[in-house]
């Protein structure tokens, strides 16, 4: 009897482990089988094209494409030079005192919801550059202001350990031969730990590039191709929430196949991601 | 100059050396730069929010009905704890047990543990719009439920599930196999040397990712808006026959605290009830990051002691 139960967990075990095998398969299939189908009957030109007027059957997503990497480069200038100094400051050059305040800042940053993000981005930051700029203040500009401040926390997280894990003998090397702290650190450690800091930016863009609560009540949505940093622009994640709740029929499956493409750009960032793991391993 | 320690470096120390290594500077200055720039935006955050947001805290957004006169975040607040509790009851037990298989049962180099983690791997990269749009197409539409507490519970916890899997991953490998080994030693089977020696000691780890996972269920919204969409009636038994119905809430639309906000937000008519449950929400983000950091303090002070 004991034997049977031991079996039987053991299976329920196994079963459990192969459950997010399956939520993986199933969202792949039941994503690319709506999204492709749909693709294919919008027609490659007109779905990769320029205009996007579901009314007349113009289901161009090439804008939102250009919009959801234009962002997320933004944040991606912001944020990562903010977050790497951030990193190297918490790992080398950070007095006790203000790392336990400053680390769990960081990790609050990571739980704090977009949604909220969103809120002060939409008070703080769009007044701030339409004060300043004398436009409607939602922008290339503003989104990347405040997807840069979003993904630091995740080019922290990743990027303090890794210059963490860094040998301590190199910063030493360097300091015997006469470098000064600051040039030990940035020329020796930093180098070093070049493939977390990567993997950390690798994170940081697949969060950018999701990011929809946020961007959609600061990127201004426009639906044409984004223009320069102050004229506003639609990614995909906010094409597909603005319009979801009233689309119907091609329309809606537009959608959906925009979502389609979001997750194969997901994907290749996932797989830059584990490469970029097991060339560290 | 005598007696002073060699490695301690005075202020005029310093600036000789940056003198001599402008670069030094630039880059001392720069990483404060960093420092400072990443505090003052949290801070700044932080006390917007707080700021703006207290003096509307009324008792009216806490009434027990919405009405679209006091824009009452209760019945938010109660469908937040309702969906949480029913999320975690899906997610929790097949993140642990699948931990448990990982961790425990699976031999090393085991082809489906580096399945299962890749699968992992890859749902805790999925943005939560993708979540959403499953959610909708699969609950919503092919198992006709509709706007329902169920089908944003059921996205929910495939969210969380990996987020869950690992920490409690992390939680079991960090038990000592001296534990084990005790155990079976003393006669116990593998079960219950998994039930009553390992999950026990692994418990502030488990914990502590399970809150990280109610934090990301409270703020979550986009993987919501459109699988239990945002129905702001209180949830009740009553079915649509009229009859008493023990799953009627279940297929009821609700909205979370966060959609509640973003609703509020797309409106654009109630500024302060917005800036109000952003106050909530924060406050009950810091509550849950308080919470799991005190867990995972007190599971790395047992392995210093153990």
């Amino acid at each position: 009897m004991a034997k049977f139960k031991e079996t039987a967990m053991r299976y329920v075990f196994l079963l459990a482990a192969c459950v997010s095998i399956a939520c993986v398969a199933l969202i792949c299939v039941y994503l690319l089988g709506n999204g492709i189908p749909t693709i294919g009957e919008i027609g490659l030109d007109n779905f990769f094209g320029k205009v996007w007027r579901p009314g007349q059957d113009l289901y161009g997503i090439f804008p939102f494409i250009i919009g959801s990497i234009y962002v997320t480069a933004g944040a991606i200038v912001v944020g990562v030079p903010i977050g790497l100094l951030t990193a190297i400051y918490l790992a080398y050059f950070c007095p006790k005192g203000v790392y336990r305040v400053l680390n769990p800042a960081v990790r609050l940053m990571a739980g704090i919801p977009s949604i909220i993000y969103g809120f002060f981005g939409l008070m703080v930051i769009v007044p701030l550059i339409q004060d300043l700029t004398g436009t409607s203040g939602k922008s290339w500009l503003t989104a990347s202001l405040l997807l840069g401040i979003m993904i630091l926390p995740t080019i922290i997280g990743t990027a303090e350990p890794a210059i963490r894990a860094v040998p301590r003998s190199y910063y030493e090397g360097a300091l015997a031969l006469g470098a000064t702290h600051e040039r030990s650190t940035f020329t020796a450690v930093v180098p070093a730990a070049k493939s977390g800091v990567m993997s950390g930016v690798i994170l940081g863009i697949g969060r950018a590039i999701g990011e929809t609560m946020a961007v959609i009540m600061i990127a201004g949505n426009q639906t044409r191709m984004p223009g320069g940093l102050l004229d506003g622009l639609r990614t995909m994640t906010s094409n597909i929430v603005l319009e979801m709740g009233y689309s119907t029929g091609l329309h809606r499956r537009a959608l959906i196949a925009t979502g389609v493409v979001l997750f194969v750009f997901i994907l290749i960032i996932n797989t830059c991601f584990s490469l970029m793991k097991r060339k560290e391993a | 100059m005598e007696g002073k320690a060699i490695n301690n470096t005075t202020f005029r120390d310093r600036c000789r050396a940056f003198c001599s290594h402008p670069m030094a500077l630039v880059e001392f200055l720069l990483v404060h730069l960093g420092a400072i720039l990443t505090g003052g935006v949290v801070l700044l955050l932080v006390g917007y929010i707080l700021i703006t947001g207290i003096p509307n805290l009324t008792p009216s957004l806490f009434a027990w009905k919405f009405t679209t006169d006091n824009q009452s975040m209760m019945p938010a607040l109660v469908n937040t704890l309702c969906m949480t509790v029913l999320t975690l009851l899906m997610a929790a037990p097949i993140g642990i047990f699948s931990a448990i298989y990982l961790a425990e049962y699976a031999k090393r180099g085991n082809k489906l543990v580096k399945v299962v983690r890749l699968a992992a791997e890859t749902l805790s990269g999925i943005p939560s719009i993708v979540y959403g749009l499953f959610g909708f197409m699969f609950f919503n539409i092919a198992a006709h439920w509709g706007f329902s507490m169920l089908a944003g519970c059921m996205t929910l916890a495939i969210m969380v599930l990996p987020l869950i899997l690992r920490t409690t991953e992390e939680a079991l490998m960090s038990v000592p196999d001296s534990y084990r080994e005790g155990s079976f030693g003393l006669g116990a089977g593998k079960l219950r040397t998994v039930f009553r020696i390992i999950l026990p000691s692994a418990m502030p780890g488990i914990l502590s990712g399970i809150i990280l996972a109610i934090g990301r269920i409270v703020g979550e919204s986009a993987a919501l808006i459109f699988t239990s969409g945002s129905g702001k009636e209180n949830l009740t038994f009553i079915g649509q026959d009229g009859s008493f119905n023990l799953f009627a809430p279940l297929f009821q639309s609700t909205r979370t605290l966060s959609v509640h906000m973003y609703n509020l937000m797309s409106e654009g008519l109630h500024t302060k009830e917005a800036q109000a449950t952003a106050v909530v929400l924060l406050v009950l983000v810091l509550v849950i990051n308080a919470g799991s950091s005190f867990l995972a303090k007190k599971l790395t002070k047992g392995k210093e002691n153990g």
